[in-house]
């Protein structure tokens, strides 16, 4: 029998960085599976609440909701349940319903690789809305969360129907644009399909999708009693010359407001994304300069940024892009809060930017904005109305880039055979 | 048939390579063609005096290692071969064995102890050999002397080998009589005395009902005490070694011998030759983990109802440990920092000082502070070495606010020494306590900062220039840095090591690549604070650490392009790929994602190609860490990530058949949990394989049981992954999953090591039902769920009743209840409202203060009630 060793660790950090690395690795592993189950029941409660949301609203949580969200971050409001999204009233409930579209920024310049990486598809005039079908009814809401229809439809699970629609706890999620003339919600994305999320898909395998399974349940038929309203799929192009012309030009049953770019290889993202692009020009929409309240052109382009502490303003995008600061005594005077939406126009000093920040603007004070808005302009809002006034990006730069593209493709094959 | 096997005993031990291969094969042979003919010559070999030593040695291990293996499924297997043997066969060994004890031979007798300490091992536990006991406690009463010391041995190794509760309680009386009257000074044979010490050390798990009596109590410790005091320095040495286990073992019986053991300990640290000196010191160590323990355990619970109560010895002796432990610091030896294997008195005497910190707080400080300032800027190294260390170690323990005014003063002190001291010992130890100091006193939680824009300049610029010093001190100084760096962790956009990462970063590197880099450590801490920096760098440097992916994924590229190395190259090669392929998941984490992600992911396709090629390389720890770097990259990838998996696939198979390293394994099966959700869908065509991997993983008795738990988990993973898909997998995952839950629902209880793999088994099988049910949320074949809802609901019924399950356990549970009324709705709603889960369990769920608990029980709350309305 040997005496026994007695060594104990000398100088030594208790764990080695490499057992650290593993607990780490363990932790952002677990933090992960519980992000995706947590999104995985997301999913179902966000159909429950919506259509029960009318009924059944129990003021204590409505009252222990709204502080939550406040102090949330980005992070938080996120995974925040959309069971409890549904009881938020007035600008909250705005601000959650608007994260869950994809909004696309303006395009302020041509990306690279148009042809070859982007679906162009012409948008459908009207209202922007999340069309929600499960447990036998139908909900779109618009933008700022308010509900615009509540009915039946033959999407999946969207009527109290026997048949077709699937088991009766499907459900679907898409996004639309309703358009007013022919009463047809015009799907421009699918988001979820009979329960199945396709928030990870890219858009290429969404648009797909959409193509196929929204003829196949009926929903594109004209509307009867269990179908109120018929919906329709956008159709949408390659973005190469001939796609680009058809979308452009081609004549389509509904009303243009510009085009839409989408890039192939995007998932669908809440909120703001560079990975879809809204373009205008006056041949393919009625609205390519902002209107005022009384819908018409002011002279000078308005613009809202918010107010920040120490009297910074910026735009909406995440991070925000900082214009000037406003003067603290002013700010003082006026009763500005940290956090108000503040109207400028835009002087004849204009806009001067370098590399995505503004170097110098010529802001004139208007007031506070409109009650109803839940969001600054983003950058490239601004930039876009901007240009429109002053130098617009044309449909023939668009057509020049593709064809420039085209070139460069074959450039190589020339040389080779040389 | 006996004298060849003395033939073959010898010539396997052998010179000639040859022979030995033959004999070695003959040997086996024999062993398959017949087992109890083979294990009685051996144990024949063993008894008969007439027999070399060397044959007989070695039949004796031959025949320990026919009854035991390291491995549990291998031991498993000797076990049931040795109890299908014949009644005769054994009888014969047993009593071959017994007779070898008489032997004159030393070594022989000591094998048989063993020998017969295994087959006592896997004997009495099923009531076999039951007058084995009674015949060797015969024995000692018998004369010649080195009989009873061999059969105070035997009962020594029986005592490590059996559980107490197999043996009865007048046999362990009997074996602790006789133990202890062999130690008694009484006992006039040193060798005899001595094996009685050497015994009482392994009987003391056997003696708790001794040591609850006050009478054998004192007994017994008055006899450990006087052998503490034996004029032989083995015996003493293994006296301390009793005393050393008793204070954890019996850690709440001491307060009266306290006293005594502080006189007789301060005497043998002081005196005594250094083998007795540092068991007199590991009795304090030991006694300061014990309080530290208790201590801890007070402080988290704040009622203090500990099942031990703390007796402060330690707080009591204070006043004579201190300076005793001070006075081993002057004990150095020239060149301990050198070598990794040193231990020494004072050595021990700085790390018992260290957990007296611990353990008293910010009483030890004023017994401390004269002796560094005494002798802190003394000519002699070795009294500024032992004021540095004496500084060092207790700065874990004491408040900071007791601290922090010491150490502002010190501060530039110690980085003038690790400047300008002579000494590489003093330097070491002044470069160790600045990381000490990093490491306890400065970071978010502190309210003065230690380390201030006026001095981190000077700060960084020390330790860089310390980077360039020996091996152990620029060892030391990267671990200073780690420390530093660490303690920005949570600062936020701004680190106020912005300004010099970029010089931070490259000195680094360059200590990475310094010739004597593989010294004391070197490179290994160097990349390690590398990592650190980077883990705890903001958004403000990210462009530099960029910079650092090419650089990196450089260095790990020439070490795959390696000529012909030799065995030793090669480690050294293995380990460096390892530390950078540490390095590289660190970096992915910090820029896999927004808003460097884009720019990152350039890097990804050379990277995985790195990654592929270290699998090639054979080494458990450089595939582990280039494991774990994939799976930080798939999570970066997402989709993206399908494009790699063609040429990855054979190494993760492969990362999931490694029982062996079972470290690789478990790496592995988190990173096809980080694929899956990477993937999703994607992941199908590879499911088939890795679900046989996996299941095969679960079966196997080889793998280590940490591994299982991960593995149920994983089953979840995939099922959300591919949702209706797994319906392949249900009739194989399904039955693993319920007994496994059977297992768990039940099997609590046994200690706390146990009750935590419990839970984190149930966690595991709780996870993959959820990830089941979710996956099959909303598709038709839900249905197939319906038949395994009431084994699940039982199953959380009964983790409920059992009230022994973490807040982890909790949470996931009540997730199920959710899940499970989520996916298959109205099928289960008049189950669901028969189980005790759906109610009291929710409830309790729905008033936990964790708000993640809560969360979960209000998302199952809303099922249910969504489930039991339609």
């Amino acid at each position: 029998m040997a005496p026994h060793e007695i060594r104990r660790p000398f100088k030594r950090r208790p764990i080695s960085d490499q057992q650290k690395r593993r607990e780490l690795s363990l932790l952002r592993q677990s933090q992960h599976r519980s992000d995706a189950q947590q999104r995985a029941r997301n999913l179902a409660s966000s159909v429950i609440s919506l259509q029960s949301s009318s009924s059944d609203v129990d003021p204590e949580i409505l009252f222990e909701a709204v502080p939550e969200l406040d102090e949330g971050t980005e992070s938080e409001s996120s995974s925040f349940d959309v069971r409890q999204a549904s009881r938020l009233r007035g600008p909250e409930a705005r601000k959650w319903f608007a994260r869950q579209l994809m909004l696309p920024e303006w395009m302020i310049d041509v990306p690279d690789n148009l042809s070859r990486d982007w679906y162009v598809l012409a948008r459908p005039a009207g209202k922007r809305c999340f069309v929600v079908s499960s447990d036998g009814t139908t909900v779109s809401r618009v933008r700022n969360g308010s509900i615009l229809h509540h009915f039946p439809s033959a999407l999946p699970g969207g009527a109290r129907k026997k048949g077709a629609s699937g088991p009766a706890n499907s459900y679907s999620i898409l996004d639309c644009i309703f358009h007013e003339f022919d009463q047809t919600y015009y799907v421009i994305d699918m988001v979820c399909w009979r329960g199945y999320s396709l928030y990870e898909c890219t858009a290429e395998f969404r648009f797909f999708w959409l193509q196929s399974k929204l003829a196949e349940t009926g929903a594109c038929d004209p509307p009867s009693f269990y179908h109120k309203f018929r919906f329709s799929a956008v159709p949408f192009y390659n973005c190469d010359q001939t796609g680009l012309h058809s979308a452009y030009t081609g004549s389509l049953p509904y009303v243009k407001d510009g085009l839409l770019f989408y890039n192939k290889h995007a998932h669908y993202h809440t909120g703001n994304t560079p990975l879809v692009l809204i373009w205008k020009d006056e041949s393919c929409s009625q609205y390519v300069i902002d209107t005022d309240n009384n819908g018409e052109v002011p002279n000078q382009q308005h613009i809202v940024l918010e107010l920040q502490e120490e009297g910074k303003l910026v735009t909406s995008d995440d991070p925000p892009v900082p214009f000037s600061c406003l003067n603290a005594d002013f700010v003082k005077q006026s009763g500005l809060l940290s956090g108000s939406l503040i109207r400028f126009a835009i002087g004849d000093g204009g806009l001067n930017c370098v590399d995505g920040r503004f170097e110098k603007a010529d802001l004139q004070y208007i007031g506070v904005s409109n009650r109803a808005r839940a969001f600054a302009d983003s950058y490239s809002k601004i930039m876009f109305q901007y240009m429109a006034r002053h130098s617009p990006l044309k449909v023939e730069d668009l057509a020049s880039t593709i064809s420039h593209e085209n070139q460069q493709d074959k450039t190589p094959e020339v040389e080779m055979s040389d | 048939m006996a004298m060849e096997v003395t033939q073959l005993l010898i010539n396997a031990q052998s010179i000639d390579g040859t022979v030995r291969k033959h004999a070695e094969e003959s040997l086996k042979q024999f062993q398959e063609q017949n087992l109890a003919g083979f294990l009685l010559s051996l144990a024949g070999e063993l008894a008969n005096d007439d027999k070399p030593v060397d044959s007989r040695k070695l039949a004796g291990l031959v025949l320990k290692n026919a009854l035991d293996a390291k491995e549990q499924h291998r031991k498993y297997e000797l076990v049931q071969r040795w109890l299908a043997l014949d009644m005769s066969t054994k009888s014969q060994i047993r009593a071959f064995l017994l007779k070898t004890l008489s032997s004159p031979v030393p070594d022989v007798r000591s094998t048989a102890s063993q020998v017969i300490a295994k087959v006592a091992g896997i004997e009495l536990p099923q009531k076999q050999w039951p007058e084995l006991i009674v015949s060797l406690l015969s024995n000692i009463h018998q004369l010649p002397a080195h009989v009873k010391q061999a059969t105070l041995e035997t009962l020594g190794y029986l005592c490590e080998e059996v559980s107490p509760d197999v043996v009865e309680q007048e046999h362990v009386n009997k074996i602790l009589t006789a133990v202890v009257q062999g130690m008694n000074a009484a006992e006039g044979n040193n060798d005899v005395r001595l094996a009685a010490t050497r015994a009482l050390y392994m009987a003391l798990g056997f003696a708790q009902a001794n040591f609850n009596n006050d009478m054998e109590r004192d007994y017994i410790m008055r006899v450990v005490c006087e052998a503490t005091l034996s004029p032989e320095v083995k015996i003493r040495q293994a006296a301390f070694e009793c005393l050393v286990s008793i204070a954890s073992t019996y850690y709440e019986k001491l307060a009266h011998y306290i006293q005594d053991i502080f006189n007789i300990t301060a005497k043998a640290v002081r005196e005594d030759d250094e083998s007795v000196a540092l068991q007199a010191i590991e009795f304090w160590s030991s006694i300061c983990d014990e309080e530290i323990d208790i201590l801890e355990e007070y402080g988290g619970e704040f009622a203090g109802d500990s099942d031990v109560p703390c007796f402060y010895f330690t707080k009591q002796a204070l006043p004579g440990l201190v300076p005793l432990l001070l006075e081993t610091l002057l004990k150095q030896e020239e060149d301990q920092d050198l070598d990794e294997g040193a231990w020494n008195i004072a050595m021990a005497g700085g790390t018992c000082l260290g957990l007296v910190a611990k353990a008293v707080g910010d009483d030890i400080v004023p017994h401390v502070m004269p002796f560094i300032e005494e002798k802190i800027s003394k000519p002699d190294w070795r009294e500024r070495e032992a004021a540095t260390y004496a500084f060092g170690s207790i700065l874990e323990g004491p408040s900071a606010d007791r601290l922090m005014a010491i150490v502002n003063a010190a501060l530039t002190f110690m980085l003038n020494a690790l400047t300008n001291d002579p000494s590489n010992h003093v330097k070491d130890t002044t470069a160790w306590t600045l990381g000490r100091i990093f490491e306890f006193l400065h970071g978010s939680t502190i309210e003065t900062p230690i380390i201030t824009q006026a001095n981190c300049q000077q700060i960084i610029t020390v330790l860089i220039q310390t980077m360039k010093d020996a091996p152990n001190v620029a060892e030391k100084a990267c671990g200073a840095l780690y420390f530093l760096a660490q303690g920005y962790e949570d600062i936020g956009p701004n680190s106020p090591l912005t300004p010099y990462f970029q010089e931070i970063i490259q000195s680094l590197l360059s200590v990475a690549h310094r010739e004597d880099a593989t010294e004391s450590r070197l490179r290994t801490a160097a990349y390690e604070a590398l990592n650190e920096v980077v883990r705890c760098s903001t958004d403000e440097t990210s462009t530099m650490v960029l910079q650092l992916v090419p650089v990196i994924m450089l260095e790990l590229h020439n070490t795959l392009e390696g000529e012909k190395l030799s065995m030793d190259e090669r480690e050294k090669q293995n380990e460096l790929q390892g530390l950078l392929c540490g390095c590289l998941q660190v970096i992915i984490q910090k820029l896999g994602s927004e808003p460097t992600k884009y720019m990152f992911m350039q890097s990804a396709d050379q990277m995985m190609g790195l990654f592929l090629r270290v699998f090639g390389c054979r080494s458990a720890t450089a595939h582990e860490e280039a494991m774990l770097a994939i799976g930080a990259l798939a999570y970066a990838a997402g989709p993206d990530f399908a494009k790699y998996m063609p040429e990855f696939y054979k190494y993760l198979e492969m990362g999931l058949q490694n029982f062996e390293e079972y470290q690789v394994c478990a790496v592995t099966v988190g990173v096809v949990g980080d694929i899956c959700r990477a993937l999703e869908d994607k992941v199908l065509p590879y499911c088939d394989g890795i679900m046989t991997q996996l299941l095969k993983d679960l079966s196997s008795n080889q793998l280590h049981r940490s591994v299982k738990p991960p593995i149920f988990s994983c089953f979840g993973d995939i099922a959300l992954a591919i949702g209706e898909d797994f319906e392949k997998y249900l009739r194989y995952s399904m039955p693993m999953l319920q007994s496994a839950a059977e297992l768990s629902a039940h099997s609590s209880g046994a200690d706390d090591e146990m009750t935590e793999y419990t839970n984190s088994l149930r966690n595991g099988i709780l996870e993959a039902y959820s990830g089941i049910f979710q996956g099959f949320k909303n598709s038709p074949k839900t249905q197939l769920l319906i038949p395994f809802a009431p084994h699940i609901l039982q199953f959380l019924d009964s983790i409920y009743m059992e009230k022994d399950m973490d807040e982890v356990v909790m949470k996931t549970a009540i997730g199920v209840l959710g899940d499970l009324a989520d996916t298959l709705g109205s099928h289960v709603g008049g189950l669901i409202q028969q189980s005790v889960s759906s109610k009291e369990f929710l409830n309790e769920c729905l008033s936990s203060d964790d708000h993640t608990i809560k969360e979960a029980a209000e998302w199952a709350k809303h099922a249910i009630t969504r489930a039991i309305s339609v």
